[in-house]
Formats: C-alpha cells, sequence, structure tokens
C-alpha cells in the first residue's frame, strides 16, 4: 500500500468514525463537533484527490462558517434537556436500517466487481485542474454565465434568510 | 493518479502511478505529523501522570466563584442573522479568490466581470443595511408605567387605541 | 458576443428586474409598490419572450439554449407569476404577512424556473434548480407565526435539500461517465462510445430530482403537507410555476438524449409504471380529502402523472402535448387555488362542503370555480381536455395504448372529486350567512375561466406554437451557430 493508499484509509476511518459520532452522541454540541471533524477529513480527502482550491474551501466554508452557524442554532434552541431528544427505535427506523443496508450491499457489489467502472479523464491532468487559477479562469470565462448568475442566488439567500429569521419583521403600511 | 487500493475504480488512461506525493500532499502529511505529535503526547502524559481527584480540583473554576445551573444558555437570534450573512458573504470571498488569481491575465474584463458580481451581492447588504438588520437590536425592558402623581389613580386605558407597537427604526 | 445578449434578452432582464425590487424594496419600503413594479417585470419579460419567440442558439459559451421552447416555457413562468402576484395580496393582508419581500422571492423563483428550461449545461440546471426551490422554501414559510407554514417549510426544505444533493449527484457520475457537463456535448460522448453502468446511474439520480420537484410517486409525499401549510398563492405558485419548470427541465434532457432513451425499453417501462402510480395514487387519495387545499394538492400529484404520459411516450407529439397541458394547469390551477385563497382567507372556509350554495351569491365567482374544476378534470370542450387528450394521444401513438387508456380512467375516477365541488356550489342550499368577496376579484376570477374555455374551443393555434417551439429542442447535436 503506497503513501496515498494509508492517507485514505486513514481519512475514511476518521470520516466514518465522525459521522457515526455525529448521529450517535447525545449531546447536540458534541454531534456538531463531531461534524466539524468529518468534514476537516473531507478536506484531507479533497487534497488527495489534488483538488486543492476545494480542499481549502471546504475547510473555510464548511469546517468554519457553516458550522459557526450549526452552533448558533444549537444555542439558540436551548436543548437543554437531552433526553426528549432521544427517539425511540420504531418501524420508520427499521425500514431506514433496512434501505441502508441495501445500499451497502450493492456499494460492496460494486467494489467486488471484477471488470473496474471506467471514468472518463479530460486531457489536463489534475494537478492542475485543482488549482485556484484553473478555476478562476474557467470561472471568467467559460462558466462566466452561472458565475454571475449565482451572485442573484446569493442574493435570494440574503432576502431568504433576512424574512425567516428576523425577529421584529413589521410589514410595511397598507396601501 | 486516482488509485485506491482495494477499489477498482480505476481511470482508464492513466494507469496506477508511483506513490509520490504533491505539494499539497507535503503539506498535509505535515498536518498529520502535528496532529499525531499532539495526540501522542497527550495520551503519554495521561499515562504517566498522577490520578488523584477530589471535588475542589475537578469543580470548574478551582479558585474562584461557584458555578451555578449548566454552560447552556440560550443565544439570541441577533446572532444569527448576523451569522447568515455572514456566510453569505464568505461564499462570494470564495468565488473572488480564483479570480484574484487570474485577474492579472484576463485584464480588463475581469474587472468588469467582478464588479457587477461584487454589486450585486453589495445590494444584498445595503437591503439588510436598509431594513434594519444590520442594527444591533437592544433589549426595551418592558417596564409598568407607575403614576404620576402620589394619589392619582393609574390612568384607563383607551379602547379604542389598537395595541400595535411602534416601527422600529 | 452581443449575440449572446439578444438572444438571452428574457433571462438577463428577469435577473436584472429581480436587483431593482430590491433595490425598491431597501428604498421605500412598500409591499404594495414591489408588488406593482414585480407584475410589470412579469410581463416586461413575458413580452420580450414573445418578442423574441423566433431567436434561437446557444448562448455564453454553451450555457444557455434559447430556442421557442425555452420562449414559450418562459410565457408559462410569467404568466405563472403574474397571476399569482396579482392574486395573493388580499390574502397576504388578512393573514398578516403582506411583506415587499414576497414579491421579490417569487420573482427570483421565476428567473430560476428560466434557467431551468434554458439549461444547456447542467451547472445552469443546478443553480436554476436551486433558485427556484430555495424561493420556495421562503415562501412556504412566509408565515412565520403559524405552526404549519413552519412545519411546511421545514419538510419542503429537508426534502429538496434531499432531491437536490441526488440530483447533483447524479450530475457528478454523469460527468464522470462522459467527462462533460453540457448536455449536448454528453449526448454526442454517449454515442461515439455507449452508456456506461455509471452514466445510467447519475442519470437515474438525475431524474429523480425533478421527479421530486413535480411530486411524482413515489416522491410526493411531502406535496400535500407543504401545499396545506403554505400560504394558499403560494402553493398555487408551487404546483402550476415550479410543476412546469421542472417538466421544461425534464423535457430539455431527455431531448438531450432521445436517440439513447428511444432505444431502451428499461426507460420507457420506468417512467410509464412512475406516470401510471402517480396517476392512481394522486386520484385515488384525493377522493379521500375533506380539505379543498389538500384535494387540490393530490389533485396536482394526479396531473403530474398525466403529464409524465407524454414524458413516457418520448415523443415530440407528447413533449408538445405536455407544454400545452402545462400552459392549461398554470391557468386552471391558479383559478382553483386562487377561489380557495379568497374563501379562506376571508372566512377560513376550507371544506368542499362550506362552498354549499355560493352559486347563489356569488354567481360569477362560482361559474369560474366550476369552469376550472370541471376543465381539471377534463370535461371535453375545456382547456384541461385537449392537454389531456393531446398527451394521451401521443401515448397511443407511441404504442403504450394501457398507459394512455390507464389515464383516462384515472381521469374518470378525478371527475368524482372535482364535480364534487360543483355540486356542492350550484346543487346544495347555502348554510349559514352569504360570502362575500370583492366584486373584481371574481371578474378576475371569470376572465382566468374564460381564457381556460378559450383554449379548450380554440386550441390549434397554441399548439402549432408548441409543436413549432419544440423543433430545436428536437435537434440537439445540430449546433451550428
Amino acid at each position: 500500500m503506497d503513501v496515498s493508499g494509508i492517507l485514505f484509509v486513514f481519512l475514511g476511518a476518521q470520516i466514518i468514525v465522525a459521522t457515526v459520532g455525529t448521529v450517535w452522541s447525545r449531546n447536540p454540541v458534541t454531534s456538531a463537533l463531531f461534524l466539524v471533524l468529518n468534514f476537516f477529513a473531507l478536506g484531507g480527502l479533497y487534497l488527495l484527490l489534488e483538488a486543492q482550491f476545494i480542499a481549502v474551501v471546504q475547510v473555510i466554508v464548511y469546517a468554519g462558517a457553516i458550522m459557526v452557524l450549526f452552533l448558533f442554532t444549537i444555542m439558540l434552541l436551548n436543548l437543554d434537556n437531552e433526553r426528549a431528544l432521544a427517539e425511540k427505535f420504531d418501524l420508520r427506523k427499521g425500514f431506514a436500517v433496512l434501505l441502508g443496508g441495501v445500499l451497502l450491499v450493492e456499494l460492496l457489489y460494486i467494489i467486488g466487481l471484477k471488470t473496474p467502472i471506467p471514468i472518463k479523464q479530460t486531457a489536463l491532468t489534475t494537478v492542475q485542474l485543482g488549482e485556484a487559477k484553473y478555476i478562476g479562469r474557467e470561472l471568467l470565462t467559460n462558466f462566466l454565465f452561472p458565475f454571475e448568475i449565482v451572485s442573484i442566488l446569493l442574493l435570494l439567500a440574503v432576502v431568504g434568510a433576512i424574512v425567516l429569521a428576523k425577529k421584529n419583521f413589521t410589514t410595511s403600511p397598507k396601501s | 493518479m486516482i488509485y485506491i487500493n482495494g477499489l477498482n475504480i480505476e481511470t482508464k488512461t492513466t494507469s496506477r502511478m508511483d506513490a509520490q506525493l504533491t505539494e499539497f500532499g507535503k503539506v498535509f502529511l505535515f498536518l498529520l505529523v502535528g496532529v499525531v505529535f499532539v495526540a501522542a503526547g497527550f495520551i503519554t502524559s495521561s499515562l504517566i501522570r498522577p490520578h488523584r481527584p477530589y471535588d475542589e480540583k475537578l469543580s470548574t473554576y478551582e479558585c474562584g466563584e461557584e458555578p451555578k445551573g449548566t454552560a447552556w444558555v440560550q443565544f439570541n437570534i441577533r446572532f444569527y442573522v448576523i451569522a447568515l450573512i455572514f456566510i453569505i458573504f464568505d461564499v462570494e470571498l470564495l468565488f473572488l479568490f480564483p479570480w484574484a488569481t487570474v485577474f492579472k491575465k484576463i485584464g480588463p474584463v475581469a474587472l468588469i466581470e467582478a464588479v457587477v458580481f461584487i454589486s450585486i451581492l453589495a445590494i444584498g447588504l445595503a437591503y439588510a443595511w436598509a431594513k434594519g438588520d444590520l442594527n444591533w437590536v437592544v433589549p426595551q425592558p418592558n417596564r409598568p408605567k407607575l403614576p404620576e402623581k402620589k394619589f392619582d389613580k393609574p390612568a384607563k386605558k383607551k379602547v379604542a387605541e389598537p395595541a400595535e407597537p411602534a416601527p422600529t427604526a | 458576443m452581443p449575440n449572446d445578449y439578444l438572444l438571452s434578452l428574457p433571462i438577463l432582464a428577469a435577473a436584472g428586474w429581480s436587483v431593482l425590487l430590491i433595490i425598491l424594496e431597501a428604498m421605500l419600503s412598500r409591499a404594495a409598490l414591489t408588488r406593482v413594479f414585480a407584475m410589470l417585470g412579469f410581463a416586461l419579460v413575458g413580452g420580450l419572450s414573445v418578442i423574441g419567440f423566433p431567436l434561437q442558439g446557444l448562448a455564453f459559451s454553451e450555457m444557455l439554449r434559447i430556442g421557442g421552447f425555452q420562449h414559450f416555457a418562459n410565457i408559462i413562468f410569467c404568466l405563472s407569476g403574474l397571476l399569482v402576484v396579482a392574486l395573493s395580496e388580499k390574502y397576504l393582508d388578512d393573514e398578516n404577512v403582506h411583506y415587499g419581500e414576497y414579491y421579490i422571492v417569487a420573482f427570483i423563483s421565476v428567473v430560476g424556473m428560466m434557467l431551468l428550461a434554458a439549461a444547456a449545461n447542467m451547472a445552469i440546471l443546478f443553480i436554476g434548480l436551486e433558485m427556484m426551490s430555495i424561493a420556495l422554501y421562503v415562501l412556504a414559510g412566509l408565515m412565520r407565526r403559524d405552526v404549519r407554514s413552519n412545519e411546511a417549510a421545514m419538510k419542503y426544505f429537508l426534502l429538496g435539500a434531499f432531491a437536490s444533493g441526488l440530483l447533483l449527484y447524479g450530475i457528478s457520475l454523469i460527468y464522470g461517465a462522459t467527462g462533460e457537463l453540457a448536455l449536448h456535448k454528453i449526448a454526442i460522448a454517449i454515442q461515439t462510445g455507449s452508456a456506461s453502468m455509471l452514466f445510467w446511474i447519475g442519470f437515474g439520480l438525475l431524474i429523480t430530482g425533478f421527479l421530486f420537484k413535480i411530486s411524482a410517486v413515489p416522491f410526493h409525499q411531502w406535496t400535500p403537507d407543504v401545499y396545506d401549510g403554505s400560504p394558499t398563492p403560494a402553493a398555487a405558485f408551487m404546483s402550476t410555476g415550479a410543476k412546469a419548470a421542472a417538466f421544461s427541465a425534464l423535457i430539455v434532457v431527455v431531448t438531450n438524449f432521445s436517440t439513447l432513451l428511444q432505444n431502451s425499453p428499461t426507460w420507457s417501462l420506468v417512467i410509464s409504471s412512475i406516470a401510471l402510480a402517480t396517476m392512481v395514487v394522486g386520484n385515488i387519495a384525493a377522493l379521500a380529502q375533506e380539505n379543498l387545499k389538500r384535494m387540490l394538492a393530490y389533485s396536482s400529484v394526479a396531473h403530474a402523472g398525466y403529464m409524465l404520459v407524454g414524458i413516457a411516450a418520448a415523443t415530440p407529439d407528447g413533449y408538445s402535448g405536455i407544454m400545452f397541458y402545462t400552459l392549461v394547469y398554470t391557468l386552471m390551477n391558479i383559478g382553483a387555488f386562487g377561489v380557495v385563497a379568497l374563501l379562506e382567507s376571508k372566512e377560513n372556509l376550507l371544506l368542499a362542503s362550506d362552498y354549499a350554495g355560493l352559486f347563489k351569491h356569488r354567481p360569477m365567482l362560482a361559474g369560474a370555480m366550476a369552469v376550472f374544476m370541471l376543465s381539471l378534470a377534463g370535461v371535453p370542450p375545456l382547456g384541461g381536455f385537449i392537454g389531456k387528450y393531446k398527451v394521451f394521444a401521443a401515448a397511443v401513438d407511441a404504442k403504450l395504448t394501457w398507459l394512455a387508456l390507464a389515464g383516462v380512467l384515472a381521469s374518470a375516477v378525478s371527475a368524482y372529486y372535482y364535480l364534487r365541488v360543483v355540486y356542492f356550489m350550484f346543487m346544495r342550499d347555502p348554510v349559514g350567512e352569504a360570502i362575500s368577496a370583492p366584486a373584481t376579484s371574481s371578474l378576475a376570477f371569470a376572465l382566468i375561466a374564460v381564457a381556460v374555455v378559450l383554449l379548450g374551443v380554440f386550441p390549434t393555434e397554441i399548439l402549432r406554437i408548441t409543436d413549432a417551439a419544440l423543433k430545436f429542442a428536437q435537434l440537439p447535436t445540430q449546433t451550428g451557430f
């Protein structure tokens, strides 16, 4: 096993442990911190795939900003009573476990396939693809339209977040 | 280059490359060694150190206030709106970073493109500002009104007066 | 380069107008004014689409595909937005949630719908879908003091985010299989090579994402709860504009891979059975509903099933039928939801039995509602009949007679719950006091009803347009622009 293989196994194990921890832990804050660990490990995986920019984005946005918001929300809800959050194992959950098992079998089947699934390789090497420079060039030439239209999407997010989250939202005077 | 031992997902054109790491891989390795180093330090110290706890030692502040209640405090929602707006501009920043790396090469067109992008988002900020979402909402305690003169009865409320909240600034 | 801007003028205008609306709201903060400007914007964008109808081509380094189909879809979205905005003021006022942001969010949602219909690249497909959906989540949760509205927004958001995740995963798998993001280039890559297993998994996930948005069985469970909890005009918007947008995107994707899909018996079988299940489940569940909003929600599921029959047929006739169907459905369903909203906001009347004797008090309103109900049921001289006829005829031509037959039977079942409302309005005596409604809104509903009737009596012109509109969408690999 080469170095990247070892790293992959290490990071994969970390992701699995963190994910199980997120779901398992009773305390929501512990859950959220496990999720941070998960995001960090995911960032490591991106690095392993030589998507450096995406890795940095993963850490800055997800492990940084979004998790802060997560923790805010948890603190906002004042989930003091951890017992109340615990759910019982019912039929629906059993069904979920069943479906998860089916998915696992499918994955194992694909892993066990004799002929590998072909993945199309682009002309560029992956190192070039992952660079911020390459992303920037694509963003300003071929992907210019999506780049600009995403600003409208973010604008919508600002408006929507304010409408839904602001405490004292006054209606404008009636006509 | 994407080759994972044990998994048969393999690229068609490039077969298995050698295990050489890129520059970022080295950084990552450095990070990993750092984590292992710190973790190893903690683990060895926990193995070596004496372990004799007593009540006083285990309290949150060994010499200071006695904490009361839990550490769970309900945050004010005003943090939340600010955090939401922060995330949106954080995402904007991510789009600008790759722009900055190629800005020189592409030239004035890139500048115009970025200005359009930023100004659309700036309108979002202006909107939040104009709507008073960036104002720091100071809690207004609801004090009961006391009668002005000592022997006056409290004034009766007029029936017709609607109880509308004052418009926020 | 200027050609790009000219081609995508409706989209650019809509995006610019949404920014203008935000500036307006930030500066003046008057909901009524924002509303007027939103309506103006819809009219403007729709007008630009009408003027630019013959223009076609790929724009912005093959990100957008503009053609008659896209212009027609734009007109449907703008019509839906215009009608919803026009009908929602009173409802929002009564619920005390009359924010200017409502109109802004609805407008940006329409921008997302236009992107969905015009997507030539999967990146645009995803951005458009997200823009439309995020706006709809906000609209669903607009009544923040109402627990059910919160529940609707939460359910819609969680399930919608899951569906978006599936769609994104599908996109990434397709990219992995073909190395392309542009739809027509993927089609070429598939034609030269062969569709691998990876591609089919990705394609399935992509389609699943859209099936969620059109609330096809088995991805329909959110529909009744979300429509029930949302502000009623927003529910009307979700069931018409959003559904039309998801169908346009579905048609765009499917036409790009038409040669591949026509030779695939599995695809035909899967879509046919989903269509069948959607029609059956939607109609049978609607039978049991007392609450009119839930009834309309299940009926929208059933209508998604009828439209899916056109996708299953996989012929230009079928797609053209869907386009016509979405246009008629937009009119009649917004009409029906609008009447429900009118009566709900005033006196909280939501049951079919509450409509007893409506004809005696408000003959015009009751007449319009009867037209909407009969058209939804697919009674012959009305627009809904022509839509169903076109779609089912396409299915028969595509040797899916059993599916068409099932569709006819399902609409026969649906007649029961639509006609029940009509029965209450016309045959029963009023219970309690008279239902009051402003005369102007009755007139507006009457106009919509007249449009539905006209579409049923004179459908040929519109059908000629939809047939012509599809010509460009049909030929994905001809990129001589």
